[in-house]
Protein backbone atom coordinates (compact mmCIF):
# COMPACT_ATOMS: atom_id res chain seq x y z
CA UNK A 1 0.00 0.00 0.00
CA UNK A 2 0.98 3.56 -0.89
CA UNK A 3 0.72 5.23 2.44
CA UNK A 4 2.54 2.76 4.63
CA UNK A 5 6.00 3.95 3.17
CA UNK A 6 5.46 8.23 3.57
CA UNK A 7 6.73 9.70 6.44
CA UNK A 8 4.21 11.29 8.96
CA UNK A 9 4.53 15.07 6.95
CA UNK A 10 4.71 13.36 3.73
CA UNK A 11 0.93 11.55 4.91
CA UNK A 12 0.04 15.41 5.70
CA UNK A 13 1.17 16.35 2.71
CA UNK A 14 -0.43 13.70 0.54
CA UNK A 15 -3.51 14.29 2.03
CA UNK A 16 -3.57 18.10 1.98
CA UNK A 17 -2.93 18.16 -2.36
CA UNK A 18 -5.17 18.10 -4.89
CA UNK A 19 -5.61 15.95 -8.06
CA UNK A 20 -5.00 18.85 -10.42
CA UNK A 21 -5.11 18.47 -14.46
CA UNK A 22 -3.39 20.56 -16.43
CA UNK A 23 0.10 21.68 -18.30
CA UNK A 24 2.96 19.89 -17.59
CA UNK A 25 6.04 21.11 -19.75
CA UNK A 26 3.89 21.73 -22.53
CA UNK A 27 1.27 19.15 -22.72
CA UNK A 28 -1.84 18.32 -20.58
CA UNK A 29 -2.09 15.60 -17.89
CA UNK A 30 -2.21 15.19 -14.22
CA UNK A 31 0.29 16.29 -11.49
CA UNK A 32 2.73 13.33 -10.35
CA UNK A 33 4.09 15.52 -7.09
CA UNK A 34 2.68 18.80 -5.64
CA UNK A 35 5.47 20.96 -6.74
CA UNK A 36 4.25 19.96 -10.54
CA UNK A 37 0.59 20.82 -9.35
CA UNK A 38 1.88 24.44 -8.17
CA UNK A 39 3.66 24.77 -10.84
CA UNK A 40 0.53 24.74 -13.23
CA UNK A 41 -0.61 28.03 -12.54
CA UNK A 42 -4.01 29.14 -13.63
CA UNK A 43 -5.22 27.14 -16.12
CA UNK A 44 -5.59 23.68 -14.35
CA UNK A 45 -8.18 21.97 -12.77
CA UNK A 46 -8.55 20.39 -9.40
CA UNK A 47 -10.48 17.48 -10.28
CA UNK A 48 -11.20 15.70 -7.01
CA UNK A 49 -12.76 18.92 -5.92
CA UNK A 50 -14.98 19.21 -8.83
CA UNK A 51 -16.11 15.86 -8.98
CA UNK A 52 -17.21 15.92 -5.24
CA UNK A 53 -18.79 18.76 -5.63
CA UNK A 54 -20.68 17.96 -8.47
CA UNK A 55 -21.37 14.51 -6.86
CA UNK A 56 -23.03 16.07 -3.71
CA UNK A 57 -24.99 18.52 -5.65
CA UNK A 58 -26.21 15.83 -7.50
CA UNK A 59 -27.17 13.83 -4.58
CA UNK A 60 -29.02 16.76 -3.24
CA UNK A 61 -30.92 16.92 -6.44
CA UNK A 62 -31.47 13.04 -6.50
CA UNK A 63 -32.82 13.36 -3.15
CA UNK A 64 -35.32 16.56 -3.24
CA UNK A 65 -37.11 15.10 -6.48
CA UNK A 66 -37.49 11.46 -5.08
CA UNK A 67 -39.32 13.31 -2.14
CA UNK A 68 -41.03 15.72 -4.47
CA UNK A 69 -41.90 12.91 -6.52
CA UNK A 70 -43.63 11.02 -3.44
CA UNK A 71 -45.10 13.91 -1.41
CA UNK A 72 -48.15 13.69 -0.56
CA UNK A 73 -51.01 15.71 1.19
CA UNK A 74 -51.42 13.41 3.52
CA UNK A 75 -49.63 13.39 7.29
CA UNK A 76 -45.87 13.06 6.19
CA UNK A 77 -43.92 10.30 7.34
CA UNK A 78 -40.55 9.95 7.69
CA UNK A 79 -37.97 10.85 4.43
CA UNK A 80 -40.41 13.02 3.47
CA UNK A 81 -41.36 14.79 6.50
CA UNK A 82 -37.31 15.21 6.89
CA UNK A 83 -37.18 17.17 3.85
CA UNK A 84 -40.06 18.98 4.95
CA UNK A 85 -38.44 19.99 7.88
CA UNK A 86 -35.26 21.10 5.68
CA UNK A 87 -37.58 23.39 3.61
CA UNK A 88 -39.42 24.72 6.63
CA UNK A 89 -36.41 26.11 8.91
CA UNK A 90 -34.91 27.38 5.45
CA UNK A 91 -37.88 29.36 4.46
CA UNK A 92 -38.26 30.49 8.30
CA UNK A 93 -34.92 31.72 7.93
CA UNK A 94 -35.59 33.58 4.73
CA UNK A 95 -38.97 35.29 6.08
CA UNK A 96 -37.08 36.33 9.08
CA UNK A 97 -34.05 38.31 7.74
CA UNK A 98 -35.57 38.75 4.12
CA UNK A 99 -37.90 41.61 3.74
CA UNK A 100 -38.41 41.94 0.10
CA UNK A 101 -39.83 40.14 -3.23
CA UNK A 102 -37.60 38.24 -4.84
CA UNK A 103 -38.09 34.50 -6.10
CA UNK A 104 -34.50 33.40 -6.43
CA UNK A 105 -33.91 33.76 -2.63
CA UNK A 106 -35.30 31.21 -0.54
CA UNK A 107 -34.14 28.55 -3.84
CA UNK A 108 -30.68 29.58 -3.45
CA UNK A 109 -30.78 29.93 0.32
CA UNK A 110 -31.92 26.14 0.64
CA UNK A 111 -29.43 25.06 -2.37
CA UNK A 112 -26.56 26.73 -0.42
CA UNK A 113 -27.31 24.98 2.76
CA UNK A 114 -27.63 21.72 1.80
CA UNK A 115 -24.67 21.80 -0.85
CA UNK A 116 -22.51 23.05 1.65
CA UNK A 117 -23.46 20.56 4.49
CA UNK A 118 -23.00 17.55 1.85
CA UNK A 119 -20.02 19.27 0.77
CA UNK A 120 -18.87 19.68 4.81
CA UNK A 121 -20.35 15.64 4.85
CA UNK A 122 -17.20 14.71 3.41
CA UNK A 123 -15.32 15.18 5.82
CA UNK A 124 -17.19 13.18 8.42
CA UNK A 125 -16.41 9.99 5.90
CA UNK A 126 -12.95 8.42 7.68
CA UNK A 127 -10.06 10.39 6.16
CA UNK A 128 -8.35 7.44 3.78
CA UNK A 129 -11.13 5.20 2.93
CA UNK A 130 -11.73 7.53 -0.64
CA UNK A 131 -8.09 8.38 -1.29
CA UNK A 132 -7.11 4.56 -0.78
CA UNK A 133 -9.94 3.38 -3.15
CA UNK A 134 -9.29 6.08 -5.65
CA UNK A 135 -5.14 4.17 -5.15
CA UNK A 136 -6.29 1.25 -5.71
CA UNK A 137 -7.96 2.07 -8.87
CA UNK A 138 -5.41 3.87 -10.06
CA UNK A 139 -2.94 1.00 -9.33
CA UNK A 140 -5.32 -1.77 -10.98
CA UNK A 141 -5.45 0.73 -14.06
CA UNK A 142 -1.59 0.87 -14.60
CA UNK A 143 -1.15 4.05 -13.36
CA UNK A 144 1.33 5.19 -10.21
CA UNK A 145 -0.48 4.93 -6.61
CA UNK A 146 1.89 7.60 -5.01
CA UNK A 147 0.56 10.26 -6.93
CA UNK A 148 -3.21 9.49 -6.70
CA UNK A 149 -4.11 12.76 -4.61
CA UNK A 150 -7.31 12.55 -3.62
CA UNK A 151 -8.87 15.18 -1.39
CA UNK A 152 -12.25 14.42 -0.90
CA UNK A 153 -13.59 17.62 0.93
CA UNK A 154 -14.96 20.49 -1.81
CA UNK A 155 -15.04 23.11 0.84
CA UNK A 156 -11.46 22.55 2.12
CA UNK A 157 -10.27 23.77 -1.37
CA UNK A 158 -10.53 27.60 -1.61
CA UNK A 159 -11.32 27.87 -5.16
CA UNK A 160 -14.81 25.88 -4.56
CA UNK A 161 -15.28 28.13 -1.68
CA UNK A 162 -14.21 31.54 -3.41
CA UNK A 163 -16.32 30.31 -6.46
CA UNK A 164 -19.34 29.97 -4.43
CA UNK A 165 -18.27 33.61 -2.55
CA UNK A 166 -17.37 35.37 -5.72
CA UNK A 167 -21.02 33.92 -7.65
CA UNK A 168 -22.87 35.98 -4.53
CA UNK A 169 -20.89 38.69 -4.59
CA UNK A 170 -21.79 39.34 -8.38
CA UNK A 171 -25.49 38.77 -7.31
CA UNK A 172 -25.09 41.35 -4.73
CA UNK A 173 -23.53 43.86 -7.14
CA UNK A 174 -27.05 42.84 -9.35
CA UNK A 175 -29.35 43.27 -7.13
CA UNK A 176 -28.24 46.31 -5.50
CA UNK A 177 -27.51 48.44 -9.57
CA UNK A 178 -31.43 46.65 -10.63
CA UNK A 179 -32.87 48.35 -7.64
CA UNK A 180 -31.49 51.25 -6.25
CA UNK A 181 -30.03 52.06 -9.83
CA UNK A 182 -26.28 52.41 -10.85
CA UNK A 183 -26.69 56.21 -9.42
CA UNK A 184 -27.56 54.91 -6.50
CA UNK A 185 -25.62 51.86 -5.54
CA UNK A 186 -22.27 54.06 -6.21
CA UNK A 187 -23.78 57.13 -4.31
CA UNK A 188 -24.64 54.77 -1.42
CA UNK A 189 -20.66 53.92 -1.61
CA UNK A 190 -19.52 57.68 -2.11
CA UNK A 191 -21.82 59.76 0.43
CA UNK A 192 -22.90 57.17 2.87
CA UNK A 193 -21.52 57.32 6.37
CA UNK A 194 -20.15 60.81 6.56
CA UNK A 195 -21.81 63.10 4.06
CA UNK A 196 -20.78 64.62 0.64
CA UNK A 197 -17.33 66.23 2.16
CA UNK A 198 -16.17 62.80 3.53
CA UNK A 199 -16.02 61.65 0.16
CA UNK A 200 -12.20 59.87 0.45
CA UNK A 201 -12.93 58.15 3.76
CA UNK A 202 -16.92 57.07 2.56
CA UNK A 203 -15.29 55.11 -0.65
CA UNK A 204 -12.54 53.83 1.84
CA UNK A 205 -15.05 52.43 4.33
CA UNK A 206 -17.97 51.46 2.00
CA UNK A 207 -15.28 49.38 -0.67
CA UNK A 208 -13.39 47.70 2.10
CA UNK A 209 -17.02 46.71 3.64
CA UNK A 210 -18.22 45.53 0.17
CA UNK A 211 -15.28 43.82 -0.56
CA UNK A 212 -14.59 41.75 3.22
CA UNK A 213 -18.18 40.28 1.96
CA UNK A 214 -17.22 38.13 -0.66
CA UNK A 215 -13.74 37.29 0.90
CA UNK A 216 -15.21 36.75 4.89
CA UNK A 217 -18.14 34.19 3.23
CA UNK A 218 -14.67 31.94 1.32
CA UNK A 219 -12.67 31.91 4.26
CA UNK A 220 -14.80 31.51 7.06
CA UNK A 221 -15.99 28.44 5.74
CA UNK A 222 -12.50 27.35 4.38
CA UNK A 223 -11.08 28.08 7.37
CA UNK A 224 -13.26 25.95 9.69
CA UNK A 225 -13.26 23.11 7.16
CA UNK A 226 -9.61 22.91 6.50
CA UNK A 227 -8.73 23.35 10.61
CA UNK A 228 -11.30 20.15 11.13
CA UNK A 229 -9.66 18.32 7.87
CA UNK A 230 -6.13 19.17 9.25
CA UNK A 231 -7.04 17.66 12.98
CA UNK A 232 -8.65 14.44 11.44
CA UNK A 233 -5.28 13.81 8.98
CA UNK A 234 -3.43 14.82 12.69
CA UNK A 235 -5.47 12.19 14.72
CA UNK A 236 -5.17 9.38 11.55
CA UNK A 237 -1.37 9.65 11.55
CA UNK A 238 -1.58 8.46 15.22
CA UNK A 239 -2.83 4.86 14.06
CA UNK A 240 0.67 4.23 12.91
CA UNK A 241 2.28 4.77 15.81
CA UNK A 242 1.34 2.09 18.40
CA UNK A 243 -1.74 -0.06 19.58
CA UNK A 244 -2.65 2.44 22.50
CA UNK A 245 -1.89 5.53 20.51
CA UNK A 246 -4.26 4.07 17.56
CA UNK A 247 -6.97 3.31 20.23
CA UNK A 248 -7.16 6.41 22.04
CA UNK A 249 -7.20 7.86 18.42
CA UNK A 250 -10.05 6.13 17.73
CA UNK A 251 -11.65 7.37 20.19
CA UNK A 252 -10.55 11.13 19.88
CA UNK A 253 -11.09 10.76 15.94
CA UNK A 254 -15.10 9.64 17.00
CA UNK A 255 -15.03 12.60 19.77
CA UNK A 256 -14.18 15.34 17.32
CA UNK A 257 -16.50 13.73 14.68
CA UNK A 258 -19.36 14.32 16.78
CA UNK A 259 -18.15 17.74 17.96
CA UNK A 260 -17.61 18.28 14.44
CA UNK A 261 -21.40 17.51 13.07
CA UNK A 262 -22.02 20.92 15.04
CA UNK A 263 -19.28 23.07 13.00
CA UNK A 264 -20.55 21.63 9.55
CA UNK A 265 -23.89 22.20 10.02
CA UNK A 266 -23.37 25.65 11.83
CA UNK A 267 -21.19 26.60 9.35
CA UNK A 268 -23.74 25.87 6.08
CA UNK A 269 -26.24 27.84 8.26
CA UNK A 270 -23.99 30.53 8.35
CA UNK A 271 -23.18 31.08 4.80
CA UNK A 272 -27.09 30.86 4.24
CA UNK A 273 -27.85 33.44 6.57
CA UNK A 274 -25.45 35.76 5.15
CA UNK A 275 -26.20 35.39 1.57
CA UNK A 276 -29.89 35.83 3.21
CA UNK A 277 -28.97 38.70 4.92
CA UNK A 278 -26.72 40.29 2.35
CA UNK A 279 -29.51 39.73 -0.45
CA UNK A 280 -31.91 41.83 1.82
CA UNK A 281 -29.10 44.58 1.82
CA UNK A 282 -28.69 45.39 -1.86
CA UNK A 283 -32.62 45.20 -1.72
CA UNK A 284 -32.49 48.18 0.52
CA UNK A 285 -33.61 51.45 -1.30
CA UNK A 286 -32.75 53.93 1.70
CA UNK A 287 -30.40 53.97 4.58
CA UNK B 1 16.20 23.36 9.51
CA UNK B 2 16.49 26.62 8.25
CA UNK B 3 16.07 29.97 9.00
CA UNK B 4 12.79 30.41 6.86
CA UNK B 5 10.91 27.82 7.93
CA UNK B 6 11.81 27.97 11.50
CA UNK B 7 10.49 31.68 10.76
CA UNK B 8 7.46 29.88 9.48
CA UNK B 9 7.10 27.34 12.56
CA UNK B 10 6.72 30.56 14.81
CA UNK B 11 4.28 32.54 12.12
CA UNK B 12 2.03 29.59 12.28
CA UNK B 13 2.58 28.86 16.00
CA UNK B 14 1.63 32.67 16.81
CA UNK B 15 -1.64 32.52 14.25
CA UNK B 16 -2.53 29.31 16.15
CA UNK B 17 -1.81 30.70 19.21
CA UNK B 18 -3.94 34.75 18.95
CA UNK B 19 -6.38 33.40 17.26
CA UNK B 20 -7.00 30.93 20.08
CA UNK B 21 -7.17 34.06 22.49
CA UNK B 22 -9.19 36.38 20.63
CA UNK B 23 -12.15 33.49 19.86
CA UNK B 24 -12.05 32.57 23.61
CA UNK B 25 -12.87 36.03 24.39
CA UNK B 26 -14.85 37.00 21.91
CA UNK B 27 -17.18 33.72 22.56
CA UNK B 28 -16.57 33.86 26.64
CA UNK B 29 -18.52 37.23 26.43
CA UNK B 30 -20.81 36.18 24.25
CA UNK B 31 -22.05 33.35 25.61
CA UNK B 32 -22.41 35.17 29.36
CA UNK B 33 -24.71 37.64 27.96
CA UNK B 34 -26.23 34.58 26.14
CA UNK B 35 -26.73 33.20 29.94
CA UNK B 36 -27.45 36.46 30.99
CA UNK B 37 -30.43 36.81 28.76
CA UNK B 38 -31.38 33.51 29.29
CA UNK B 39 -31.88 34.40 32.99
CA UNK B 40 -33.86 37.26 32.99
CA UNK B 41 -35.86 36.08 30.23
CA UNK B 42 -36.14 32.33 29.85
CA UNK B 43 -39.21 32.41 27.13
CA UNK B 44 -36.56 34.04 24.77
CA UNK B 45 -34.30 30.88 24.81
CA UNK B 46 -35.26 29.35 21.56
CA UNK B 47 -34.51 32.93 19.76
CA UNK B 48 -31.37 33.22 21.77
CA UNK B 49 -29.71 30.06 21.33
CA UNK B 50 -30.20 30.30 17.51
CA UNK B 51 -28.88 33.82 17.16
CA UNK B 52 -26.44 32.75 19.93
CA UNK B 53 -24.79 30.05 17.46
CA UNK B 54 -24.92 32.21 14.69
CA UNK B 55 -22.96 35.41 16.00
CA UNK B 56 -20.84 32.62 17.47
CA UNK B 57 -20.05 31.62 13.90
CA UNK B 58 -19.04 35.42 12.88
CA UNK B 59 -17.48 36.14 15.92
CA UNK B 60 -15.59 32.88 15.64
CA UNK B 61 -14.76 33.18 12.04
CA UNK B 62 -11.33 35.50 12.04
CA UNK B 63 -9.94 33.44 14.34
CA UNK B 64 -10.91 30.31 12.70
CA UNK B 65 -9.86 32.01 9.23
CA UNK B 66 -6.31 32.34 11.25
CA UNK B 67 -6.33 28.62 12.36
CA UNK B 68 -6.74 27.79 8.99
CA UNK B 69 -4.34 30.12 7.66
CA UNK B 70 -1.51 28.56 10.47
CA UNK B 71 -2.24 25.45 9.60
CA UNK B 72 -1.92 25.68 6.32
CA UNK B 73 1.26 28.21 6.50
CA UNK B 74 2.69 24.95 9.26
CA UNK B 75 1.81 22.24 6.99
CA UNK B 76 1.34 23.31 3.52
CA UNK B 77 4.23 26.23 3.35
CA UNK B 78 6.70 24.92 5.90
Amino acid sequence: MSVETLTTSEYIKHHLTNLTYGQIDGHWGFAHTAEQASSMGFWSINVDSMFWSLATVLIFFFVFRVAGKKATTGVPTGFQNFIEMVIEFVDNSVRDSFNYQNKLVAPMALSIFVWIFLMNFMDLIPIDWLPQIAALSVEAMGGDPHSAFFKVVPSTDPNITFGMAISIFILILYYSIKHKGLGGFLSELAFHPFGKWGLPANLLLEGVSLIAKPISLALRLFGNMYAGEIIFILIATMYSAHIGFGIFGGILQVVWALFHVLIITLQAYIFMVLTIVYMDMAHQKDH
Amino acid sequence: MNEVSAMLYIAGGLMLGLGALGAAVGVGVLSSKVLEGAARQPELVPMLTSKFFMFMGIVDAVPMIAVGMGLYVLFGVA
